[in-house]
């Protein structure tokens, strides 16, 4: 089960700018690949693109071969590949769909959408609200969350639809700490099942924590890719618009003082892990009488 | 947890009726009150069909209410236009200059102010007992199309939404130093700087919105997986069809007996 991009260039209906170029990329199973870029860099295109929905739904051109287990995908409608690739967009208010009455039917409209029978989308609705940790809020109304009680129903509504592959654009923007670690944790736990996550993240702690491969995206291009611990510490990531880890910034002034002693460097190490480490379970990060 | 798959059981039988039935009864009673007229039948349907319904859901102070707030402007305009116009009126009860107030005029009025009472009170009685989202539900099981039955729902919800955005750009406005409680000029003028906004603002979460529900299959034809239905019963079936067939028999019972 894999998801492979060879050579998708795109660009969207009436742009005489390319938003894509000759993108290259694979996500193999339980592979968590972190993308980061400047804004307008194409990394909200490229998600787009990943998921079937530009230019199926959006219009635009696309060139290259969008692969999953071999099959080309590209160009399929977005309901053959909605349980397949899923995509956690970074608004989460224009993520819910507007008829539910309660967080449980909202995470239930998906995969009742895919026609599961009634008693797995049961299991589907109930395993994905643990997994994130919002069984409490199951009977609130959507609508009246905050925006990132929203954000972690939006995950929940696509993980209940049981993607192999998941693709979220910034899907922590409206998170505070405890809840950005908790969609860390899931993020985890979803790719040790086998899971492959494309991560869009300005934040790069979170992308330093969960991501094995990082692309960074500059002008629609891949100006740099490897290995998270090579292009996360990379002196060329300030000016391609990413602010590198806050122990990378750290470390890298620390160095400029002449204060860099190992012992130190371990310390900055075990901090910078414990800011994006849940500061409690999963079940009480959210409570159901969270603000409304 | 006070959601699990299905909803926590309505308080009141009215509430726990199917949404079918429930909006056959608004829409009969209604359409019997216009094929009845009079005063006799409507009233009974006011009575019969509304009030004591609404007394039993525990909902009688809301649906009078909002029955006063929907018809009041017309109920006002239907007694003055037909009590000084009515052109058949012979029995005058008052002259006022050019105007002639009369007895037949202010009886048809009040019948179709009646008539106006039973329909909007039918109709009221439905919203205040009835969850947008059960009716959809119960339609899409009868073979409704998943996209019709979301387009009725999504309608309903997206008015409070859009209300909702605009008092936040209102807001936003005012703290911009825009007057929106002034003269009427001024709040003349508030107004484009505040439906501008929400227009637009409107328009471009359509497409956010069109992509997040195509990525989670709701483009996909054919019918979709409910996860609960809501419950109908064989009398309540039958109920329906008693009040869709008594429709054309009061019809064929005014036109040759004739109705009180």
């Amino acid at each position: 089960m894999t998801l492979v991009a060879e050579g998708l260039s795109y660009r969207h209906a009436g742009a005489s700018r390319v938003a894509l170029r000759d993108i290259n990329l694979s996500l193999a199973d339980g592979e968590v690949v972190g993308v980061v870029g400047a804004n307008e860099a194409g990394k909200s295109t490229l998600c787009l693109v990943l998921a079937g929905l530009a230019p199926r739904v959006v219009g635009g051109q696309l060139a290259g071969r969008l692969l999953i287990d071999g099959e080309d995908v590209a160009g399929l409608a977005p309901h053959r590949l909605a349980g397949r690739v899923g995509i956690v967009f970074d608004d989460p208010g224009t993520q819910l769909s507007g008829v539910a009455v309660t967080v449980y039917e909202e995470v239930a409209f998906g995969p009742s959408n895919l026609a599961v029978g009634r008693a797995e989308l049961i299991e589907r609705t109930e395993w994905a609200l643990d997994l994130l940790g919002i069984r409490a809020l199951a009977g609130r109304d959507p609508a009246r969350l905050s925006g990132g009680q929203q954000q972690l129903v939006a995950i929940a509504s696509i993980l209940a639809m049981r993607p192999r592959h998941l693709v979220l654009d910034e899907p922590t923007a409206q998170l505070d700490p405890a809840g950005t670690a908790l969609v860390g944790e899931a993020l985890q736990r979803l790719a040790a099942s086998g899971v492959s996550v494309l991560l869009v993240e300005h934040k790069t702690d979170l992308v330093e924590r969960l991501a094995s491969r990082v692309l960074v995206l500059d002008g629609g291009r891949v100006a740099l890719e490897g290995p998270a611990s090579d292009v996360l510490v990379d002196p060329r990531l300030p000016g391609l618009g990413v602010a590198p880890p806050a122990r990378v910034r750290l470390r890298s002034r620390l160095a400029e003082a002449g204060l860099e002693s190992p012992a130190l460097l371990e310390a900055i190490a075990a901090a910078s892990a414990a800011s994006v480490s849940a500061p409690q379970g999963p079940a009480s990060a959210v409570s159901a009488g969270g603000p409304a | 947890m006070p959601s699990p798959e299905t909803p926590a059981p309505a308080a009141t039988l009215w509430h726990r009726l199917n949404p079918l039935t429930k909006l056959v009864a608004a829409i009969a009673t209604g359409v019997a009150a216009l094929i009845a007229g009079g005063l006799l039948i409507p009233l009974a349907l006011i009575a019969g069909a509304v009030l004591l319904p609404a007394a039993s859901a525990g909902v009688l102070p809301r649906l009078m209410r909002a029955v006063l707030v929907l018809t009041l402007p017309l109920a006002v305009s239907v007694l003055v236009v037909n009590l000084l116009f009515f052109p058949a009126g012979q029995d005058v009860l008052f002259r006022l200059g050019p105007l002639t107030g009369t007895a037949d005029g202010l009886r048809y009025g009040v019948e179709v102010l009646v008539r106006l009472l039973a329909l909007s009170g039918g109709v009221t009685l439905f919203y205040l007992t009835t969850r947008p989202g059960d009716l959809t539900l119960d339609l899409e099981r009868r073979g409704v199309s998943p996209r019709v039955a979301f387009v009725a729902n999504a309608s309903i919800g997206t008015v409070p939404a859009i209300l909702e955005r605009a008092e936040a750009i209102t807001q936003a406005q005012r703290a911009r130093g825009l007057d929106t409680e002034g003269g009427l000029l001024a709040r003349a003028r508030g107004i484009v700087p505040i439906v501008g906004p929400v227009i637009l603002g409107a328009i471009a979460e359509v497409e956010r919105r069109t992509l997040a529900l195509e990525a989670r299959g709701f483009g996909r034809p054919g019918r979709r997986t409910l996860l609960w239905e809501p419950p109908d019963s064989g009398a309540q079936r039958a109920a329906r069809w008693a009040m869709v067939l008594a429709l054309p028999l009061l019809a064929v019972l005014r036109a040759t007996v004739g109705l009180p």
